[in-house]
């Protein structure tokens, strides 16, 4: 169960990191991407770099705020 | 698409891997024992050969939309988080990455550990440190070029990026005994986070069904934009860092 959970530990701060927020955003924006696209019929290339734009930005500031 | 992109941005994120490998084994094997830091170096190696035989061909058999889905998330999600580690160490908020100070630490854990002889190794701790960090470094390597090889239908030039970069750094390493310190860590880094980035947004998008304007050519926008919106959160948190210092002196009048 330790060596399970050292594993999981493992590939959770390989893929996901420091900040879960960045790659919730990034899976949210392909997710809607991927529903305009298809169900809207709207050709929303410009809707995942917003989101990629918003994660970083989202990220740095909690990452920032209040301290020097 | 040109295969340079591909060689160059596989060769930089390596290269950025393979110094932090480097410090580790060279720390634990000038400090503790060779032979156990070359077997734990050796065992790593032959994981990381079984994850890319198991991993490489299982991605060729996944249908282009779901693979540039998956890989496309997982690079942005990927080159998100060292953009964001590199603009916070150039904006003072985190240290930088001094491979120097690595070593120092390194060399120090390695000094105050016992030593321990298990399942034929005769420095268990020299061997799992040489393995966790060569392994660690090694899968961030490996899914670089497995990515973006498979999605440039490129392998092979990937491979090339890679292997060039972990020859140099290896003959290097050996040259100078040392940590290589003067490698520019957080801007190769950059680099490389902007690169990832821009590949993963765009791929990713294009799995989920968009058509970039101009197919292929919109990369060539969409890397400049994400490098600039990345100078624009360090221009940022530059002024940030200065309004807060400058508003402290300020509040403490306030306060007392």
């Amino acid at each position: 169960m330790k060596q399970l959970k050292a594993f999981g530990a493992f590939w959770y701060d390989f893929v996901i990191g420091d900040d879960w927020h960045v790659a919730a955003l990034v899976v949210a924006g392909l997710a809607l991407t991927a529903i305009l696209t298809h169900a809207a019929k709207v050709n929303a290339w410009w809707l995942l770099p917003v989101f990629v734009v918003a994660a970083l930005a989202w990220s740095l500031h909690r990452a920032t705020a209040g301290r020097k | 698409m040109n295969a340079l992109p591909l060689i160059l941005t596989v060769f930089i994120a390596c290269v950025v891997e393979a110094v932090e490998a480097l410090t580790i084994v060279l720390a634990t094997g000038i400090t503790r024992e060779w032979r156990s830091t070359f077997q734990g170096m050796a065992a790593a190696l032959v994981t990381l050969a079984v994850i890319t035989a198991a991993v490489g061909p299982a991605i060729d058999h996944l249908p282009l939309t779901a693979l540039r889905v998956v890989v496309g998330a997982l690079l942005a999600i990927f080159g998100l988080q060292w953009l964001r580690k590199a603009v916070l160490r150039a904006t003072g908020y985190k240290a930088l990455h001094d491979e120097a100070s690595a070593y120092l630490r390194e060399v120090t854990a390695a000094q105050q550990a016992a030593r321990e002889t298990k399942r034929g190794v005769s420095d268990w701790y020299s061997f799992t440190l040489a393995f966790k960090g060569v392994l660690l470094e090694g899968l961030e390597v490996v899914f670089i070029v497995i990515t973006f090889g498979d999605n440039q239908k490129n392998i092979g030039a990937a491979v090339i990026g890679a292997a060039a970069a972990i020859l140099l750094v290896t003959i290097v390493g050996i040259a100078v005994r040392a940590p290589l310190t003067k490698v520019p860590e957080n801007w190769m880094k950059l680099v490389v986070g902007v690169m990832l980035t821009s590949f993963g947004t765009f791929w990713g998008a294009e799995g989920a069904g968009v058509h970039w304007p101009g197919n292929d050519a919109a990369l060539l926008v969409v890397i400049p934009v994400v490098a600039v919106v990345a100078g624009l959160c360090i221009y940022w948190l530059h002024s940030r860092k200065a309004a807060v210092i400058v508003s402290a002196p300020a509040s403490e009048v306030v306060g007392s």
